[in-house]
């Protein structure tokens, strides 16, 4: 292996970003693809479908052997509000390999007794998100209905491109949602990528069955997710 | 393969070779590049040794790990790199094979 490659390799994994060592295993030169980086022919076309699956693996191509190992960062789920959907959406997203971090400033609802074993910032969006910013490997799921404490994160989570943006909320409220995050400077195209009201249509009614709708709904958007339309929008 | 959200850094076979590269310690790369059947580590896993035989990481259930290791130091001397395979019916070829009835094979090459 080319020591630059690990040394980048490492880099791009530190700074929760995708790519892909690339191996000829032939004669054993290596290199980095980042995603995004245009490949062309069959091994452009492995990469890019290990860059969506995530998985690694032998491929065949210009009649060579390639091995392409894909370093893909964890997908994580922060929610907005400390409350009783979250209560539920925290183990379920943890055991389906999500893991959460939970925000809220309101400390009566941010407590330790509520969210055990849980990542719990009983802080501002604001603050928290500036030592740890989002990014396309994160969903995030807005559910406070308290437009003090969810607009700024769901700005933040558009301009981060997050693979995922819901916002609990009837349509009623979440068209003027629209309103005050366009005033706020979010672009119309991306706030149109909002999941409002949150959750695919199960007929969820109870805090539990919601968390189980959002947790599929963002399970959705990361298996989905296009590359063409990210790349367009970084 | 998935990193962590935070990387473990004191565990990461990865950054641990990194590391060992900038003492100025001699290394190779163990890479599980294809499998078949029950295999307990996925395609993409990693196990990073040092000249001396200090390893990181893991290619098996710690099955063929020693293997692995005494062919990295070879590795190491010669710059060549080696396609290793191993499973349960192959014993022939190898001395040790997987007790889980997979077979798995192993690419390690020598870093720098």
């Amino acid at each position: 292996m080319d020591p630059y490659a690990l040394k980048t390799l490492n880099a791009e994994r530190r700074a929760r970003r995708a790519a892909i060592l690339v191996t000829d295993l032939g004669d054993g030169r290596d290199r980095i693809v980042r995603e995004g980086d245009l490949v062309a022919g069959d091994l452009g076309a492995a990469i890019a479908k290990a860059f969506r699956s995530g998985n690694s693996g032998t491929v065949e191509a210009e009649g060579r052997s390639f091995f392409l190992n894909a370093h893909l960062p964890q997908p994580r789920l922060v929610v907005i509000g400390a409350v009783h959907i979250s209560q539920a959406l925290a183990p379920m997203a943890r055991i389906a390999g999500y893991p959460v971090e939970i925000i809220d400033p309101r400390t009566a609802f941010a407590t330790p007794d509520r969210f055990p074993d849980v990542a719990l910032h009983a802080e501002w969006p604001e603050d928290v998100l500036k030592r740890q910013p989002l990014d396309s490997y994160t969903a995030l799921a807005a559910v406070t209905h308290d437009p003090k404490i969810d607009d700024f994160a769901l700005k933040a989570a558009l301009e981060a491109n997050c693979f995922y943006v819901g916002a609990l909320g009837s349509r009623k409220t979440h068209a003027k949602r629209v309103e005050r995050l366009l005033a706020l400077g979010a672009r119309a195209e991306r706030i149109a990528g909002i999941h409002a009201p949150i959750g695919l249509d199960i007929g969820a009614a109870s805090p539990a069955e919601i968390a189980v709708a959002i947790l599929a709904q963002a399970i959705l958007a990361f298996r989905s997710r296009g590359l063409d339309a990210k790349g367009a929008a970084a | 393969m998935s990193d962590s959200l935070y990387l473990d850094e004191a565990r990461d076979p990865l950054i641990i070779a990194e590391g060992w590269m900038k003492d100025g310690k001699d290394v190779a790369i163990a890479t599980v590049v294809e499998t078949w059947g029950s295999a307990p580590r996925p395609v993409g896993s990693h196990l990073v040794i040092d000249a001396d035989g200090n390893f990181h990481g893991s290619v098996s259930g710690g099955c063929v790990e020693g293997a692995v290791v005494t062919e990295a130091i070879d590795v190491i001397g010669s710059g060549k790199a080696k396609m290793l395979e191993f499973g349960v019916a192959d014993e022939t070829a190898w001395q040790v094979g997987l007790s889980c009835g997979g077979r798995i094979k192993v690419y390690v090459e020598r870093l720098g």
